[in-house]
């Protein structure tokens, strides 16, 4: 990869870029970006599987459900991840699990985030009985029973979609990122530019999206990919526990058929370890993006 | 003028404000156009806490903060903000922290011209930018485009006085604007700032060193536990001080030939001799009022028993 690209003149490289930073900051990312090999991996690993969850139900004939194949066959050129005790393609289901992997984590991780960074934005902004009220619904969503509650909503929802499910984690996992931003924005707002940002006629709103936000992007920016990992870990513990989308599939929906119809005892792995495997690779490809990022973003970490 | 009315200052501490901390007790004074008002007070006084009030960041628990007549505390919604905040102006203690490090210094300019002189044209704003960046004595090469971390704590300082000057103020509230610079700098930044009086500027100047006080100011104003304790014509109140916290502070200014030992019995040995009783001494262990006594002409103290020594 390296020997592909053209290399800086090792003597000018350094000076080069020292000379390219006041001018470029956002270029300054990038440059850091490129030459990080965590970023590059991680983001290498979602994109592909993010690609393919777009894509590659495009082109299946069938839906994911449809009993299409010879059951229990083992992966094979034709069926690429063998197929189902019901002769369902694993390799469709698996593509239609990851897309609804992504959506559940990005909706989820996006509500999640919008929710905790405006709870915790204004929290740690305003103070006073503000912050009191605020901590104290962040505090009462915390420690509610997720799953219970899930558990009784379930009961009364007649068919649970992919939406519904991202919303519901969305509206569960958000109190800790409030926290989290509360306190960080609790320390920056006592900064004296906040005061110079007031004197200047800013308003609040405005003081909190161009002064304290920018100052802690690659937090709020971790904080999301936080939630997005959470969103598809808690959708595929959900799915497993038989609570997932009655229509539609997901790769904790597919893990669940998978030990219900006794998989593991038979031996038919190509049923459970692709979605597994697939679960894993995009949460652990974010946790070592989100390690990346903070190496570009944070000066210090980046001198190393 | 900016005038202090019986200004309170009270913080709810504590679970719920279950608990009231005092840190400014019925501030009373002015700040006339042309004229440099210096605030002097040790760390906690509540000088800073008076400065925040003017400039509304603040909010006054009692009293009144007037600006030419009008109730600052009145000025509700954004637009009217921004008509106080065109007329008076802060500049405060720590350049590093005055400004966000991940934006380039002359953006507190922009944040200016983005509030306020939207449809100035580019180069008319340009002329502007650099007027007041002479008036500052600084280079317009020299900092435009470059990051706080890249300037020096002097540059950054007067880069901020600069930005004050953009918006054609009467009044500045400079809190311990100097205190973070080095001495060659320290005198640049006093000299400006007299500049600016002698062009018609309110100056309020917070301090905790006399020195300063004294060389700039043309009234002084004690501050001490919240409370003003003495103020007047700056000469009155270094010449003839009235209270015994003035006074301690007066002698407490470190001098080359005397150990401290010294300077305190000879403070003692004053305050002994002098056995004269005045209008503004209490009986012992009446709580002092917040009103001041009219000593002298335009020369007030905070009435103090008799033979009282200010404890730290």
């Amino acid at each position: 990869m390296t020997a592909a690209q053209p290399l800086p003149d090792p003597l000018a490289g350094p000076e080069g870029t020292a000379a390219a930073l006041p001018e470029a900051p956002r270029r300054e990312a990038l440059y850091f970006a490129l030459r990080n090999k965590k970023l590059l991996i991680g983001s290498a690993i979602v994109g592909s599987l993010l690609l393919l969850g777009i894509l590659a139900p495009f082109f299946f004939q069938n839906g994911p459900n449809e009993r299409i194949a010879p059951p229990g066959l083992e992966p094979s050129a034709q069926y690429w991840f063998g197929t189902t005790q019901f002769g369902q393609d694993i390799f469709v289901q698996f593509a239609h699990g990851v897309r609804s992997t992504f959506l559940v984590g990005v909706l989820g991780g996006g509500i999640g985030a919008v929710i905790g960074m405006t709870v915790g934005f204004v929290a740690g902004y305003k103070g006073g009985w503000i912050d009191e009220i605020l901590n104290m619904i962040t505090n009462v969503v915390l420690v509610l029973p997720t799953l219970a509650v899930l558990l009784i909503i379930a009961a009364y929802l007649e068919s649970r979609g992919i939406v519904m499910q991202s919303l519901f984690i969305g509206l569960t996992t958000w109190p800790w990122a409030a926290r989290a931003i509360r306190s960080q924005a609790l320390s920056l707002s006592s900064r004296d530019y906040v005061d110079l940002a007031r004197l200047s006629g800013f308003r609040t709103h405005k003081i909190i999206l161009r002064d304290i936000a920018p100052n802690m992007s690659s937090y709020l920016f971790m904080t999301f990919i936080l939630l997005f990992g959470g969103s598809v870990l808690a959708a595929a513990g959900l799915d497993f526990v038989g609570l997932g989308p009655t229509d539609g599939m997901s790769l904790g929906l597919m893990m669940h058929q998978a030990v219900k119809w006794g998989a593991l005892q038979l031996g038919v792995w190509w049923w459970f370890v692709p979605p597994g495997l697939g679960i894993t690779a995009i949460v652990g490809s974010l946790y070592i993006m989100n390690v990346g990022l903070d190496e570009v973003f944070n000066p210090k970490l980046r001198e190393m | 003028m900016l005038r202090f009315d019986r200004v309170s200052k009270v913080y709810n501490v504590g679970s719920f404000g279950s608990d009231r901390l005092t840190a400014v007790r019925e501030a009373d004074f002015e700040v006339r156009r042309g004229e440099v008002v210096a605030l002097i007070g040790e760390s906690g006084s509540g000088k800073s806490t008076l400065g925040k009030m003017a400039l509304r960041i603040a909010s006054v628990s009692q009293g009144t903060i007037t600006c030419d007549g009008t109730d600052i505390s009145t000025l509700r919604g954004n637009r009217r903000l921004k008509d106080y905040y065109r007329r008076v102006q802060g500049v405060f203690q720590d350049p590093f922290s005055s400004y966000n490090p991940v934006f380039k210094a002359d953006r507190v300019f922009a944040m200016v011209r983005g509030e306020y002189y939207r449809d100035v044209p580019d180069a008319q704003w340009r002329a502007k930018v650099h007027a007041a960046l002479e008036t500052v004595r600084l280079d317009p090469q020299q900092i435009l485009g470059k990051y706080p971390h890249q300037l020096s704590g002097g540059q950054l300082q007067r880069l901020l006085i600069a930005r004050a000057l953009l918006l054609d103020i009467d009044y500045l509230v400079a809190d311990e604007i100097i205190s973070m610079l080095d001495a060659s700098t320290r005198i640049d930044v006093l000299n400006l700032l007299g500049d600016l009086k002698a062009r018609g500027l309110g100056i309020l100047f917070i301090t905790h060193d006399l020195a300063l006080g004294n060389y700039i100011s043309d009234e002084t104003v004690i501050v001490h536990k919240g409370s003003i304790v003495e103020r007047g014509r700056t000469e009155k109140v270094f010449g003839d001080p009235l209270h015994p916290y003035t006074k301690k502070l007066l002698s407490s200014v470190p001098q080359f030939h005397k150990k401290w030992e010294e300077v305190e019995a000879e403070l003692k040995a004053r305050e002994a001799a002098d056995t004269r009783i005045r209008d503004y001494h209490l009986p012992v262990g009446q709580e002092p009022p917040a009103q001041l006594f009219e000593a002298d002409e335009g020369h007030f103290v905070q009435p103090f028993p008799h033979g009282a020594r200010a404890s730290a």
